[in-house]
C-alpha cells in the first residue's frame, strides 16, 4: 500500500519539496512571533538546494501518473537549473533581505511564482498549463513592488500586472480557437492532429504572441525596462534569469514538439521577430545610463541571440537552449549579484557610478567583467561556447545562412556595450565613487559559484554532453 | 605528446602569476616564457628527428573528443609553418616582458594579460581543428582591449574599443565561414577537422561562397587595405609590450590563418579570387608607404609601415607560387621581429625623452647610443637593407612574385618593389631627425642609455633578424614541406 502512494508522489517530489517549503514558511508567519531571519533564509536555501539534487536523483519517464503532467529526466534538469538559479538569487540577496520587514511574504511569493514554472514545464495540457502560467507571473508582480516605499516600485508591479495579464489574455484566446480548431487541449493530440489550417495557425499565433511577452521579444518588449528598473535588484534578476529560462524551456517543447508540423510558418515569423529583437535590443542598449535598465536590452538582445537556436533540428536547437540558459545563469548572476550589492549598500545604480570600481573593489570588478565577458560571448567564458553552439544550431539549414549572418554580426554591437561598462570600471582619472564594500559570507559564495560556472561551464565539456544525451532520449 | 606542454606551460604560469606577490611576479613571467622558449626548442628537435621530404603534413598530433556530439576535438600538431611562427611568439613575449620590467601600475594583472595573449597565440598556431582554433584566436584578441585601456596612453579607450569592434567583427566573418565548412561537408559526418576537410575536396561552388568570410575574416588581422583601420590607432595607443605583441604576433594570426585554412582547404577559390588579394595587397602597400611619409608620431609611423609590411604578406599569398609563399612566411616572421625591435626602441626613447614626436627630438644617439643602434637597425631591417630580415623575406616575395607571367601581376609586383625607395625615404629621414643633428626641447642629462633588461630584450630581437637576415635557408629547409603541400594542392 505505502509503495502505491510513493509510486504516485514520486515524480512530483520537486513540487511538493517546494508546497512543503511555502506551507512551512506560512506557519511560522503564523505561529512564531519574530522569525530568526538568518535562520529561515538558510532553511529556504537548503530546501532549494534539496531541490536540486532530487532532480537528478531516480527521475524516471511518467506519462502514466496523470494525463496533464509528465516526468523526464531532461524536464527534471530544467527543474532542478531553474531551482538552483532561485538559490544563487536567494543568496545574493541576503543583505538587502536581511532589511526588509516582510522577508517570510518574499520567499512565499518567490517560491510560489517557482512552483508555477514547475507545473508550467510538466505540463502535458494546456489548462494545467494556464494554471503554471499564473502562478508563476502573479506573484512577480506582488514582488516587482517590494521596495514599498518606491514609486518606481510600485509602477513597475502596475505595468507588470497590466501587460502580463494582457498576454494571458491573449493567450487564452489563443487556446480557446485550439480549442475550436481540433477539439483537444492535450500536447499529444494536438501533435498528432494539427494540421495547417487558418484557424490553428491564428490559434498558434495568439498562443505563442502570449508566450513572447514573458520573454519581451520585440514588439512585446516595452514593459521590460520600466519593470527592471522600478523592481528590487534581486526580483529584476530573477525576472531576467528564471523567468525567461522556464518560458525559453516551454517554447522548446511547444514549438519542437507540439507546433513542430506548423515549422514553415513559425520558422519566418521567428526568424524576423529575431532579427528584430537582436536589433531593438541592442541600439536601445547603446544609451543606457542605468545599469538595471541596461541589463534589460541586454537581456532582451541574449533572447534573440537564444531564438536563433530554434531555427535548427530538434536534439540540436534544444541542447543548444538549455545549454546556453545555464551559462547565461551564471553570467548575468555575476553582473545582477554586484548590481545588487552595490544598490543595497550605496543606493547607485548608474553605470557612471561605477567609474574607478577598479580601484575601490578589484575583486567584485573582476566577477561583473566575468560576466559580461561571458553575455559577450568571449572566450575562455562560457559564454563564447553558449553562442557558438547558439549560432551552429541556427546555421543547420542553409537557407537561413544570410540571416544568421546578420544576427552573428549584430555581436559587435552587443560587444561595444558591454566593453562601455568595462571602460567605466577601468576609469583611472577620478577618484571611485563607491568606497570598499563589505561583502557577507553567502554573496561571497555566489560569487564563488557563478565565477566557477562561468569559468568551468564551457571549457569542462561534460556538461553540454549530459545535456545532449538527455535531449537525445527526450526527442 | 610535448606539443601539449605549449598550451599548459602558459597555464600554469598564468595560475602560479595570480597565487603570488609582488617581488616574484616578473621572475615568475620570464620564466615562464623562457621555459616556453625551452620547450619550443624542443619541439624542434623532436620534429627535425622524425620529418622527411614526403611524409604526412602534420606531425606530433594529440587528438581527444571535447565536445563528441559535435564533433569538436581538442586537435592540435605542428609542421614547419607552426613551428616558425611558434619561434617568433616566443621571441617576442620575452621581450616584451623584458621592456616592461618597470612596470609599476598593477604588475600583476599586466602580466596576467600578456601570458594569456601569449597562450592564444601559442594556441592558435598549433591547432589542427577549426573549433579550437576559433577559440584561440578569441582568446588572442580580448586581453589587448584591457592591455591598451589600462596600461595605454593617448586616446586609449577610443583605440581599445575601435580594435576590439573590428577584431570581433572579423571573428564573427570567419565563425559564419567554419559553421558554412561544417554544415557543407557530406551530411554523413559533420566536422572540424582541418586536415579532414582539407582531403575532402569541397565543391567549388561552396569554395566561392565561404572564401570571402575567410578572407576578410582574416584579412583584419592581417591589416589588409579596407579594415587596416585598427592598426594605426591600436598601435599607437598600446604600452609598449602591448605595441609589441600587437604587431609582432597578432597582425600574423591572419596571415597564417590565410595560409593554413583558405589556401589549404579552399585551393580553387583561392585561384579565383587571386587577383583581388593582390590588388588589395598592393593598395595596401602603396597606401601604408605613403601614409607613413606624412606622420609625426614615431608610433603612427611604425604602425603605418606595418601595414605597408603586412601587404608583402598578403600579394606573396595571393601570388600562390611556392617561392612567393615562402617568403611571406619569412616576411610574417621579419616583420613580427623588426616591428617589435622598432617598437621597443620607440618605447625606451618614449620613456626618458616623454614624446614622440619627431620633430621635437634630435640628436639622441650621443646620448644613448645602444638605444640609437637598436632603432637604427630597426629601421634598416625594415627598409630591406641585406644582411638583415627584412631583405631576404622581401626579395623572396617579389621573385616569387615575378614568377607569375600575367602582366597585372607583374605591374602590382613593380609597385611592390618601388614602395621600398619610399620605405628607405621615411626610414631614414625618421633617424636622421631623431638621433642625429642638436637635441632640442629637453634637458639632456636625463637621457640615460639602455638598462639591463632593456638591452636583453632588443639583443634577442635582434638575434632573430640577424639569423633571418643571414641564415634564411633554415627557415627554408623547415618550410618547404609545408609549403610544397600547400602547392600540390592548389596545382591539383
Amino acid at each position: 500500500m505505502m509503495h502505491n502512494y510513493l509510486y504516485f508522489i514520486w515524480p512530483f517530489k520537486q513540487e511538493i519539496l517546494l508546497l512543503l517549503a511555502i506551507f512551512i514558511l506560512l506557519l511560522v508567519q503564523i505561529f512564531v512571533d519574530k522569525p530568526n531571519k538568518e535562520w529561515t533564509m538558510q532553511w529556504v536555501n537548503l530546501f532549494l538546494l534539496i531541490t536540486v539534487f532530487t532532480g537528478f536523483w531516480q527521475v524516471g519517464y511518467t506519462s502514466d501518473v496523470s494525463v496533464m503532467f509528465q516526468l523526464s529526466p531532461l524536464i527534471a534538469f530544467e527543474k532542478s537549473v531553474l531551482a538552483f538559479a532561485t538559490y544563487l538569487i536567494s543568496l545574493q540577496g541576503y543583505q538587502w533581505l536581511k532589511h526588509q520587514t516582510y522577508f517570510i511574504e518574499f520567499y512565499v511569493l518567490l517560491l510560489s511564482s517557482l512552483l508555477g514554472m514547475f507545473c508550467m514545464i510538466s505540463a502535458t495540457h494546456f489548462l494545467f498549463f494556464y494554471v503554471g502560467l499564473e502562478l508563476s507571473t502573479i506573484p512577480l508582480a506582488i514582488l516587482a513592488n517590494f521596495h514599498l516605499q518606491k514609486k518606481q516600485s510600485s509602477e513597475a508591479a502596475f505595468k507588470f500586472i497590466v501587460s502580463a495579464s494582457f498576454a494571458s489574455a491573449i493567450f487564452l484566446l489563443g487556446i480557446s480557437f485550439l480549442y475550436g480548431s481540433i477539439g483537444t487541449l492535450s500536447f499529444n493530440a494536438i501533435a498528432t492532429q494539427l494540421n495547417v489550417n487558418p484557424l490553428s495557425i491564428l490559434a498558434f499565433v495568439l498562443l505563442f504572441t502570449g508566450l513572447l511577452f514573458k520573454i519581451s521579444v520585440v514588439p512585446f518588449h516595452l514593459w521590460t525596462a520600466d519593470v527592471y528598473q522600478g523592481s528590487p535588484v534581486i526580483v529584476t534578476a530573477f525576472l531576467s534569469v528564471v523567468s525567461k529560462a522556464s518560458i525559453l524551456f516551454v517554447l522548446l517543447n511547444l514549438l519542437l514538439n507540439v507546433f513542430y508540423s506548423l515549422e514553415q510558418i513559425w520558422h519566418l515569423m521567428l526568424l524576423i521577430l529575431l532579427l528584430l529583437t537582436i536589433f531593438v535590443g541592442n541600439l536601445f542598449a547603446l544609451r543606457q545610463q542605468n545599469f538595471k535598465r541596461f541589463m534589460a536590452f541586454s537581456s532582451i538582445t541574449q533572447v534573440g541571440f537564444i531564438l536563433v537556436a530554434f531555427m535548427g533540428q530538434h536534439v540540436l536547437a534544444s541542447a543548444a537552449v538549455i545549454y546556453f540558459v545555464v551559462v547565461y545563469l551564471f553570467s548575468n548572476l555575476c553582473v545582477f549579484g554586484v548590481i545588487s550589492l552595490v544598490s543595497t549598500t550605496t543606493g547607485k545604480e548608474n553605470i557612471a557610478d561605477f567609474k574607478g570600481f577598479y580601484q575601490s573593489n578589484p575583486f567584485l570588478a573582476w566577477v561583473l567583467l566575468l560576466g559580461l565577458f561571458s553575455l559577450a560571448g568571449i572566450p575562455p567564458t562560457a559564454g563564447f561556447f553558449g553562442k557558438f553552439f547558439l549560432l551552429l544550431s541556427g546555421i543547420q539549414h542553409v537557407q537561413y545562412f544570410s540571416w544568421i549572418t546578420i544576427a552573428a554580426l549584430n555581436l559587435i554591437i552587443t560587444l561595444y556595450y558591454y566593453l562601455r561598462v568595462v571602460v567605466v570600471i577601468f576609469q583611472r582619472d577620478a577618484a571611485a565613487e563607491i568606497p570598499k564594500l563589505y561583502i557577507s559570507y553567502p554573496i561571497k559564495v555566489s560569487f564563488f559559484i557563478c565565477i566557477v560556472g562561468v569559468l568551468l561551464v564551457g571549457v569542462a565539456s561534460w556538461i553540454y554532453q549530459y545535456i545532449f544525451t538527455l535531449d537525445f532520449a527526450a526527442f | 605528446m610535448i606539443v601539449n606542454f605549449l598550451l599548459i606551460v602558459p597555464l600554469i604560469t598564468i595560475l602560479v602569476l595570480m597565487l603570488i606577490n609582488q617581488p616574484y611576479i616578473k621572475p615568475v613571467a620570464l620564466l615562464g616564457a623562457v621555459a616556453q622558449l625551452i620547450i619550443i626548442i624542443a619541439v624542434l628537435i623532436e620534429y627535425v628527428s622524425i620529418v622527411s621530404p614526403h611524409h604526412e603534413l602534420m606531425q606530433l598530433q594529440t587528438n581527444i573528443e571535447w565536445f563528441s556530439p559535435l564533433h569538436i576535438h581538442y586537435h592540435v600538431g605542428i609542421d614547419g609553418i607552426s613551428i616558425v611562427m611558434l619561434f617568433l611568439t616566443a621571441l617576442i613575449v620575452i621581450a616584451a616582458i623584458l621592456i616592461s620590467w618597470k612596470e609599476t601600475t598593477l604588475q600583476k594583472e599586466f602580466f596576467v594579460l600578456l601570458t594569456l595573449l601569449a597562450f592564444g597565440a601559442y594556441g592558435f598556431f598549433i591547432s589542427l581543428d577549426l573549433f579550437l582554433m576559433f577559440f584561440f584566436l578569441e582568446v588572442a584578441v580580448v586581453p589587448k582591449f584591457l592591455l591598451i585601456l589600462i596600461w595605454g596612453s593617448g586616446k586609449k579607450a577610443y583605440s581599445a574599443t575601435k580594435l576590439v569592434l573590428m577584431l570581433i567583427g572579423s571573428s564573427a566573418l570567419l565563425f559564419m565561414g567554419i559553421a558554412g565548412l561544417y554544415y557543407n561537408e557530406p551530411a554523413e559526418w559533420h566536422s572540424f577537422n582541418i586536415l579532414q576537410i582539407a582531403q575532402m575536396q569541397l565543391p567549388f561552388s561552396v569554395q566561392i561562397f565561404l572564401f570571402p568570410f575567410f578572407f576578410i575574416g582574416f584579412g583584419v588581422f592581417t591589416a589588409l587595405f579596407p579594415f587596416h583601420t585598427w592598426v594605426p590607432d591600436g598601435h599607437s595607443a598600446a604600452p609598449t609590450a602591448g605595441s609589441m605583441f600587437l604587431a609582432g604576433i597578432s597582425m600574423k594570426l591572419g596571415g597564417y590563418g590565410l595560409l593554413r585554412l583558405v589556401m589549404l582547404l579552399m585551393p580553387e577559390a583561392a585561384k579565383v579570387y587571386a587577383p583581388y588579394i593582390i590588388l588589395l595587397a598592393t593598395i595596401g602597400i602603396v597606401y601604408g608607404a605613403f601614409a607613413t611619409m606624412a606622420q609625426k608620431d614615431l608610433k603612427y609611423m611604425n604602425a603605418y609601415s606595418s601595414i605597408s609590411h603586412c601587404g608583402f604578406v598578403l600579394l606573396g599569398i595571393g601570388m600562390l607560387t611556392p617561392v612567393a609563399l615562402t617568403g611571406a612566411v619569412l616576411q610574417m616572421v621579419s616583420h613580427g621581429l623588426m616591428t617589435a625591435l622598432f617598437f621597443a626602441a620607440i618605447g625606451m626613447i618614449y620613456s626618458r625623452t616623454h614624446t614622440r614626436i619627431i620633430q621635437e627630438m634630435g640628436g639622441l644617439l650621443a646620448y644613448m647610443p645602444f638605444i640609437g643602434s637598436l632603432f637604427i637597425l630597426a629601421g634598416l631591417a625594415s627598409l630591406g637593407l641585406p644582411g638583415l630580415s627584412g631583405f631576404t623575406a622581401e626579395i623572396t616575395i617579389l621573385v616569387g612574385s615575378w614568377q607569375q607571367p600575367i602582366t597585372a601581376y607583374k605591374i602590382a609586383t613593380i609597385f611592390a618593389a618601388a614602395s621600398i625607395v619610399i620605405t628607405a625615404v621615411y626610414i631614414l629621414r625618421a633617424i636622421g631627425t631623431v638621433l642625429m643633428g642638436k637635441y632640442k626641447t629637453y634637458q639632456p642629462n636625463t637621457l640615460t642609455d639602455a638598462s639591463w633588461y632593456e638591452q636583453w630584450a632588443g639583443i634577442i630581437l635582434l638575434i632573430g633578424i640577424l639569423i633571418v637576415g643571414i641564415l634564411p635557408f633554415l627557415l627554408m629547409k623547415l618550410l618547404s614541406p609545408a609549403i610544397l603541400t600547400i602547392q600540390s594542392v592548389i596545382l591539383k
